[in-house]
């Protein structure tokens, strides 16, 4: 269970959000929204322990991410804005990379996990020769790799198509159905998603 | 822990041998800067073992320093440094793991490449000898102590010339036992005092450096 207490982010003398607390319990699917600039991208860091809030804590199972960070980051995937892939690397090579650096114990076959994000005979090309859309298709392949129970994914649909946001929106289904977690933001509706997301909405802070 | 430190030195050096001209780049420096010498100054032998330890670190710093960017600038812009930072695993073993990497690409071939520097610079064995410790003992200090100034200025577009302000100062120890090494050498006096505060440098920042640039990492990303 992934708990914010109070959190307060201020970034460049300005306050994005004041406050804020959250909860996320197994089984919840957290989509955050709000206009650009909002805050959306420093919370979701914040929560993955990427940056120190202002003010307030994270707690990932009643302690703060800060003491227990292996144990955290061991259950925790997150996608930032970047997809975190070498361009010198293959698709497969970097896939290789982060099974074994996160999911030691899975067994999932590479190429087969490849082929279902839509990458079949693309695994031998170099990550810096792949479209915007593919790239992220070698980030978010990791989610098939299973291991972490929570998921922090920021914008995971961008440069993504239609049927490849479709078959996302049914993992997190089956993710949050199984107890996993999952805080998202992203523009696009949820549709497939639409009965079971919790969202938060962030407005900009008029005060100043 | 050994497993993912080994994962983080593979993946640096295969990315880094793909891109080959990035590693050869202070290479070739090193090289060029040890070859112009003898050519302005005059090939006197006397004059070159005079100065011969000089040049020979100053070119070797200088290269490090050029190469040193290379260490966390990509991997910042590309996201795989929030990555690094979100693995099961401390973060100074991971950086140690880096900076290894790093060194093997830009120190250890300064090492290979010491004999040729021997014949440029018409160097006796004892002093080539004494070359040769010095760079072994002295350029992973060098990749440790320079790892420090990029983690702090990644986060800078352009750190440049705030990173050589912030960590010239830190090679300075380096340079002055160094050099003083290989005078002592050319000179056919003992010089394993010099060694052994090269080699207590390097204990200690092998030891203390990742802690210091996995801090300096956690505040440029945040």
């Amino acid at each position: 269970m992934l708990e914010a207490r109070a959190l307060t982010c201020v970034r460049e003398e300005r306050t994005l959000f004041r406050e804020l607390s959250l909860r996320v319990e197994p089984g919840d699917l957290v989509q955050i929204a709000g206009p650009n600039g909002a805050g959306k991208t420093s919370l979701l860091r914040l929560l993955a322990g990427l940056s120190r809030p202002f003010s307030g804590e994270v707690l990932w199972q009643g302690e703060p991410i800060q003491h227990g960070r292996d144990g955290y980051h061991a259950e925790l995937f997150y996608l930032g804005h970047q997809a975190g892939i070498k361009h010198e690397l293959t698709a497969f090579e970097n896939l290789a990379f982060f099974r074994r650096m996160h999911h030691g114990q899975s067994q999932a076959n590479l190429w087969q996990v490849l082929a279902q994000v839509g990458l079949a005979g693309l695994e031998e090309q170099y990550a810096g020769q792949l479209s915007a859309g593919q790239k992220r298709r070698v980030a978010l392949a990791r989610l098939w790799l299973g291991g972490p129970r929570l998921w922090i994914l920021d914008e995971p649909f961008t440069a993504i198509d239609k049927h490849g946001v479709k078959v996302l929106e049914n993992l997190l289904l089956t993710h949050t159905d199984a107890g996993g977690m999952v805080l998202i933001t992203t523009h696009q509706d949820l549709s497939l998603c639409a009965g079971r997301v919790r969202t938060l909405t962030l407005t900009p802070s008029l005060e100043e | 822990m050994w497993q993912m430190f080994t994962g983080v030195a593979r993946r640096e050096l295969v990315s880094a041998l793909r891109r080959r001209a990035d590693v050869l780049n202070p290479l070739w420096f090193f090289m060029i800067v040890i070859t112009l010498f003898p050519l302005g100054i005059g090939p006197e032998p006397a004059l070159l073992a005079r100065i011969a330890p000089g040049i020979v670190w100053v070119a070797a710093l200088l290269s490090s320093l050029l190469a040193l960017e290379r260490l966390f600038r990509d991997d910042f812009i590309d996201g795989t440094l929030e990555q690094l930072m979100l693995m099961p695993c401390p973060l100074g073993v991971l950086v140690l793991a880096k900076v290894l990497a790093h060194w093997l690409l830009t120190g250890l071939p300064l090492l290979l490449l010491s004999p040729l520097v021997a014949v440029l610079l018409s160097l006796d064995m004892s002093t080539f000898m004494a070359v040769f410790w010095t760079l072994l003992l002295g350029t992973p200090v060098l990749s440790l102590l320079g790892g420090i100034g990029v983690a702090l200025t990644v986060g800078i577009g352009k750190g440049g010339v705030l990173l050589s302000l912030l960590t010239l100062p830190l090679y300075i120890p380096v340079l002055i036992f160094a050099t003083s090494a290989i005078e002592a050498a050319s000179l056919g006096v003992a010089y394993n005092g010099q060694l052994a505060i090269l080699a207590a440098q390097l204990v200690g920042s092998i030891t203390l450096a990742p802690f210091a640039i996995s801090a300096a990492l956690r505040v440029s990303v945040n």
